[in-house]
């Protein structure tokens, strides 16, 4: 074994090699995870535009309506144009450079290494590369809104024809996707080579935290099925910049005239293509939460998870179930009943993975002596929240009922509740749970407390109506409801829904006076502040370049709570004998 | 200050029984599979989406083709002699080796440069048809990572003595990973070949 070249000078390294362009994963982790956080926040107030406009259609946005260029809004009313931006770029910010960042990028760069024992990533140097690879996405991205014509407009799915026809904005968009695709594949390869081979001695794949799994199985995916996007991404660019005919089927009529391209292509082979990574791409972003759920749920009940090796089997069945199933969003294309039949029928069979995942998560619970903290109260909330965003994919993956319920605000109401108050919920969680690890303090549990229970209360009353007007058929893409009568009836919901977003908002600030707060006035805490088992808590808080003092060793599986016969309730992974 | 140390980097891991950067390029290729895997099933949806389809052999160069398959072939070869003289610790046959790769992945752009050159002076562009509009694609796609095999062969070639001297077990796990990516490049041509020009 040789002395790692990035390992060997730490200490007199430059700011800017340590804290910029930095080879240790504990670093790129932080960067992912506050590039992520600060996306989010853009996205969030991209859809906060939008709520003005779903809410008093016309009208104009007051105090902050004259900031924005006559490209945008006229007299601060928004112009279906604009709108149609804010909802793709809100789409496509909040999967790819928000929530997956966040998850994959943050928590995972951060806590893989220390849970498995390892000193780094397996490659460091790829590491920080595919950090600035995602970040140059990012910047595209948002370049796309100072183009003259703006950003993609086409939805976060860019379907053609009409992505075919958009303006320069989706060329941009397709630039950034190639950006952010390279950037995961660089990430997913690092993450598979440093579970499977820098574990520490002892910690079998049976012994390995839930979460390092869920990161395991997630990095499977986003490193087969983002190359097909990736695919997808080049015939587009192809047909926008070369004039092919990929997705353009023949004898196209726009604008009474048709249009002059070659033709013979097919629509529907994109959708084939992108929903190839998307769905997937939906159990990217939650099998890392329902990983931190897990590590933060045997934390606080004292015990450990119920039916570990049922969630690890099951994980694993979603990993290969979810490349079955992408044509359930594709059902009124008119792909024939034959192929509707099969794809209805996977995807009722990957229901029951995830089913299993839940319900051991929430069996964990009984018998438990909670501790009831911020991070337990976000993990319990993200139970039945992700329960009822999955109970409610139920009838869209049914092609019978998905007729009358595609593209309608019911599906916009089942996905945000599996990635809002699902999702999000478990990454709060996690940065309440881990941010004694990596910052050394501990954050305020009354602010904490108040971010919790009034974000619950709000963010239900954003998307719980929403079920309600899809219902009723609202269809999720309309700039102004008012102008159809069957979207009167829903027209008060859409004021609720506004106000609760806008009052969410405000219930997000406790979080970012106590993120910034506990940074210089949180209480200082030792390497272990919750008690917990696995291995990152045996590092100092927070850990040094290399991680540990010793190079730890593990004697068992991660969650020895309340172990007969021990003295103290919990039994760490990298102790030999009884503590 | 730990002295912690990433492990196996130079010496295979007991059970995986490969290194990190094996693994690695694995995974890797795994990805590279299904780019081209979609790319494929497109060409597949495409073709079958139409009643009349091109044939390869009338409008594209056959001879021309076929020869480049041979070209890609033999560098394949000269990359296994390459990385055998590493393990046989011949340097020297190693540089030659590496260098008639190089050339011969050249070789290989040149000719697919007259290839294209000719469609153009005919007016052929991807935007034609979407026979032509796939041929362009994936071959450009293939050609790039022709180009991309180049650059890090010829990384290898030019800076690779000093690694070879201080880590040699490291260095030569290297250049069987380049080894490893050149032969899927090469594979994606063998499967290129029939399918645009014969089929």
């Amino acid at each position: 074994m040789k002395e790692h070249s990035s390992h060997s000078h730490s200490a007199s390294l430059p700011f800017w090699r340590k804290y910029i362009f930095s080879l240790d994963h504990k670093v790129i982790g932080v960067q992912y995870a506050v590039t992520g956080l600060l996306f989010l926040l853009f996205g969030f107030t991209l859809i906060m535009l939008i709520r003005w406009q779903l809410a008093y259609p016309g009208q104009p946005l007051p105090v902050i309506g004259h900031l924005f260029s006559e490209k945008m809004m006229v007299g601060g009313i928004m112009l279906p144009e604009f709108y149609n931006q804010l909802g793709a770029m809100h789409g496509t910010i909040m999967v790819f450079l928000g929530v997956v960042p966040l998850a994959v990028g943050g928590f995972g760069n951060y806590l893989v290494p220390l849970q498995i024992g390892a000193p780094d990533m397996a490659f460091p140097k790829l590491n920080m590369m595919s950090y600035w690879v995602y970040f140059m996405g990012g910047l595209i991205m948002l370049a796309s809104f100072f183009l003259p014509e703006g950003a993609a407009q086409s939805g976060w799915t860019s379907y053609p024809p009409l992505a075919n026809l958009a303006s320069s904005g989706q060329t941009f968009w397709l630039l950034g996707m190639v950006f952010l695709i390279t950037s995961s594949l660089l990430g997913s390869v690092n993450f598979i080579v440093t579970i499977a081979q820098l574990r520490a001695d002892g910690l079998s794949f049976f012994r390995l935290p839930f979460f390092v799994w869920a990161q395991f199985i997630t990095s499977f995916l986003l490193l087969l099925a983002f190359p097909p996007l990736e695919a997808a991404g080049v015939l587009q660019l192809m047909d926008r910049l070369a004039g092919t005919s990929f997705f353009m089927p023949s004898g196209l009529v726009v604008a009474g005239e048709q249009l002059a391209v070659s033709g013979g292509g097919n629509p529907v082979l994109w959708q084939h293509l992108f929903w190839f990574l998307a769905h997937p791409e939906v159990y990217v972003l939650i099998l890392p939460a329902m990983g931190i759920v897990a590590e933060i749920l045997a934390c606080n009940t004292r015990k450990p998870i119920y039916g570990y090796r049922s969630m690890v089997y099951s994980v694993v069945a979603i990993g290969f179930l979810s490349f079955v199933v992408w044509a359930h969003h594709m059902f009124l294309t008119g792909m024939g009943t034959k192929m509707s039949g099969f794809f209805q029928i996977t995807t009722m069979m990957i229901s029951v993975p995830s089913v299993i995942i839940l319900t051991a998560l929430a069996l964990s619970l009984w018998g438990g002596s909670i501790r009831f903290n911020t991070p337990m109260l976000f993990a319990i909330a993200f139970l039945p929240m992700f329960g009822i965003g999955g109970l409610t994919g139920l009838p869209l993956g049914l092609a019978a009922s998905d007729v009358h319920l595609h593209d309608t605000y019911y599906v916009i109401g089942h996905f945000h509740y599996v990635v809002a108050p699902g999702t999000i919920f478990a990454l709060f969680a996690g940065v309440y749970h881990w941010f004694p690890k990596v910052t050394g303090r501990k954050m305020s549990e009354v602010l904490g407390k108040i971010h919790f229970f009034f974000s619950l209360i709000f963010i239900n009353g954003v998307f719980m109506p929403m079920f309600l007007m899809g219902l009723a058929g609202v269809s999720r893409r309309l700039y102004d409801p008012t102008q159809y009568a069957h979207a009167g009836s829903t027209q008060p919901l859409n004021v609720f829904v506004s106000i609760c977003a806008w009052l969410l908002a405000l219930a997000q600030i406790p979080f970012v006076l106590n993120f910034f707060g506990s940074l210089i006035f949180g209480k200082k805490v030792d390497r272990n502040p919750w008690e917990a088992t696995t291995l990152e808590w045996a590092a100092p808080s927070p850990p040094p370049h290399g991680n540990f003092d010793e190079v730890p060793a593990v004697y068992r599986g991660p969650y020895e709570y309340s172990v007969p016969g021990q003295a103290r309730d919990f039994w760490p992974q990298h102790m030999a004998k009884e503590n | 200050m730990s002295t912690a140390v990433i492990r196996y980097i130079d010496k295979p891991h007991p059970v995986t029984g490969v290194t990190n950067a094996k693994l690695g390029t694995w995974c890797f290729l795994a990805s590279e599979v299904m780019l081209f895997g979609a790319l494929f099933s497109a060409y597949v949806l495409l073709r079958t989406g139409v009643s009349e389809w091109p044939h390869g052999s009338q409008f594209l160069n056959v001879p021309l083709a076929t020869l480049n398959t041979l070209i890609l072939i033999t560098s394949s070869v000269t990359m296994v002699m390459s990385w055998a003289s590493l393990m046989l610790k011949q340097f020297g046959k190693y540089r030659l080796y590496l260098a008639i790769t190089i050339l011969l992945a050249l070789a290989f752009l040149v000719v697919k440069g007259f290839e294209y050159g000719h469609k153009f002076e005919h007016h052929h562009f991807p935007s034609t048809n979407t026979f032509y509009a796939i041929y362009f694609t994936l071959t450009g796609l293939h050609g790039l990572h022709v180009i991309g095999g180049v650059v890090v062969n010829a990384y290898f070639l030019f800076f690779g003595k000093r690694m070879w001297e201080t880590h040699p077990e490291q260095f030569a796990g290297r250049i069987e990973c380049a080894g490893l990516y050149w032969h899927f490049v090469d594979l994606v041509w063998i499967f290129l070949f029939p399918v645009l020009y014969l089929l």
